[in-house]
């Protein structure tokens, strides 16, 4: 737009007539997202704020508690059972499901015949793996006369009803994320390409083991792709629902083993209808999920590293 | 190439092969087990059988009472249709506006799109259900289309935004110079060259849409309004483990619509997610 402002100097008026249009013209194009931002983000946003301070259970008006909402929460066992199960999920899902998509994406990345169907094969769990029927089939798996347990007979395993134990419950969902892998090792790959091959040439003629050139070549250089998977998997995971819901048949059991916190905050808003409680319960959602983005964002600079210094 | 990298490939070669058969068995013996008798199912770990059948498909698309589950596949391709054409009309539309315009508050309106995309849908969950409630929206679609009407998948946006900056704005210029107006410009030049960013869209609103459980179980409760997803949950509620076979049919069938347009427009998946960091 440069050049045609050069140009129209002179005409001072014509030009502030035509941003005017500009600026009306952009508040069209605009105006589905504005409502809807204003109407169904921000404006909840600051209510729900204000109902996690409230008793609400969405017929009789919002009566003001203060900070019993939070309080409670804190001497709720099931609400301390549910950031368990959260926090552990996502500490075990995360790295493994990412260890797994770089050393598959590493292995993938090599010129060879077939590699578009591997990608494919390899993909195709992730882009499945969030549907009621994929997790209604990881129920049936692991069942004790599920097909996991078919096949440990084979080799003369004794195995048990994983998802009926609460020990193995929770173990059972998170293979079902790590199956999932196929989309982190697509960005992997497609960040690996983007490694120049003078380096791993530089480091062949340096002699480097192989070990040595997956640690000080690859890896650092495809730190910026691992932040980024990282950032992305941590806000998947932590309100991971769908799994929990059909394994558990929307209980979160055996003994409160898969109540991940978006289940428990469902049954506390959805089923006993302390919507102020669930409200509440989102927003340490919201300050939990907040401070680990902080702490990733602030430690990558230690370990993220940039071809052109971090500048954008 | 010498003998021992040979042969480390193929190695590498079958490991992959290997490995990538037993991550994608289970779904394989899904299929299978849905045409195999009720009897059979839990006899062997194998995908092979003496003996098919249609049956399983015939008593779980007639599961229900009353409502067949060509309602629920009817309620979810409406809804995902819906919500397409909505995002790829409503998000193109803001991100020309982000991308190409000057007017005033756009720095700020900006932030406020990149800090929704981060925002756990949670925390706006318990008001947004209120006003949908007050409206007499529940039991219909559109507390689940309303909000894509409204761009509220601001991912989309930034996405979009992202590909409109890299049309070059000399094709504004002589488009102006053609006596186009801004109104033109974006139905004329950008959305033409943006059909790249305009599939991915589609098609992960797609996916993403007919997978929402939550959403769903959240709105939609009388039968007559189920989609896929909530009536495959029927079968947990009501028949349990006896009827494992009419399950895994439904199941099959529910992923059916996913999987074709993933293989239709797989090069502009695997492009999108590895240029984006869109997932699946």
């Amino acid at each position: 737009m440069k050049s045609t402002e050069a140009l129209e100097t002179p005409m001072i008026k014509k030009k502030s007539k035509e941003k005017r249009k500009q600026y009306i013209a952009a508040y069209v194009f605009l105006l589905p997202w504005l409502i809807g931002f204003l109407g169904l983000i921000l404006g909840p946003m600051i209510s729900s704020l204000y109902l996690s301070f409230t008793r609400f259970d969405l017929l009789n008006t919002p009566e003001w508690i203060g900070l019993s909402n939070f309080q409670a929460m804190f001497q709720d066992e099931r609400w301390i059972a549910s950031a368990k199960v959260t926090l552990t999920f996502v500490f075990i899902a995360v790295p493994t499901q990412l260890i797994a998509a770089l050393l598959v994406a590493v292995l993938l990345n090599k010129k060879m015949a077939g590699i578009g169907f591997y990608r494919t094969t390899y993909y195709l769990p992730s882009l499945l793996g969030g549907s009621v029927a994929i997790a209604i089939l990881w129920k049936n798996l692991f069942e004790i006369d599920g097909l996991v347990n078919q096949v440990l007979a084979y080799f003369n395993i004794q195995g048990q009803g994983w998802i009926s134990h609460p020990d193995y419950a929770l173990g059972t969902i998170i293979i079902l994320a790590t199956w999932q892998f196929g989309a982190s090792m697509v960005i992997f790959l497609a960040g690996l390409k983007q490694i120049p091959k003078e380096l791993y040439e530089a480091a062949a003629v340096d002699g480097g083991t192989k070990r040595q050139v997956f640690f000080r070549v690859t890896l650092p250089l495809l730190s910026p792709v691992i932040f980024f998977n990282l950032v992305i998997e941590l806000i998947k995971s932590i309100q991971v629902f769908t799994s929990a819901f059909i394994i558990s048949e929307g209980t979160g059991g055996p003994i409160n083993s898969t109540l991940f916190y978006t289940l428990y905050l469902y049954q506390k808003g959805f089923t006993q209808f302390e919507m102020g409680y669930a409200s509440a319960m989102a927003w340490v959602l919201v300050f939990i999920l907040g401070v680990m983005t902080l702490i990733i964002f602030f430690s990558s600079k230690y370990w993220v590293h940039y071809e052109d210094g971090g500048k954008l | 190439m010498n003998q021992s990298t040979k042969t480390s490939r193929i190695v590498t070669h079958v490991f992959i092969i290997v490995f990538g058969l037993l991550m994608l068995y289970p779904v394989v013996w899904m299929v299978a087990s849905s045409f195999k008798p009720e009897t059979l199912i839990f006899s062997s770990p194998s995908i092979f059988s003496k003996e098919w059948t249609l049956d399983n498909y015939t008593n779980g698309w007639n599961v229900v009472r009353n409502v067949t589950f060509g309602q629920f596949f009817q309620n979810s391709f409406l809804i995902s249709m819906i919500a397409v054409l909505a995002n790829l009309i409503t998000c193109s539309m803001a991100a020309y506006a982000f991308a190409r315009l000057k007017f005033p508050l756009k720095k700020l309106w900006f932030a406020c799109m990149l800090m929704t995309i981060m925002l756990p849908a949670h925390a706006t969950l318990i008001p947004q259900y209120t006003i949908f409630h007050n409206l007499g929206w529940v039991n219909t679609i559109l507390p689940l289309t309303v909000p894509k009407l409204l761009a509220t998948d601001a991912f989309f946006i930034f996405l979009m935004v992202q590909f409109f900056r890299g049309i070059p704005r000399e094709l504004d210029e002589s488009a102006i110079m053609d006596g186009c107006g801004i109104y033109q410009i974006y139905t004329r030049i950008i959305m033409p060259l943006a059909v790249p960013v305009l599939i991915t869209t589609a098609i992960f609103t797609f996916i993403w849409t007919w997978d929402d459980f939550f959403s769903q179980i959240l709105y939609l409760n009388t039968v007559d309004t189920f989609t896929v997803p909530l009536g495959l949950r029927l079968f947990l509620d009501s028949q349990g483990e006896s009827s494992w076979g009419s399950v895994f049919a439904m199941s099959v069938l529910s992923l059916i619509p996913i999987t074709t347009v993933f293989f239709i427009f797989q090069r502009y998946i695997v492009e999108g997610i590895a240029t984006t960091g869109i997932k699946g």
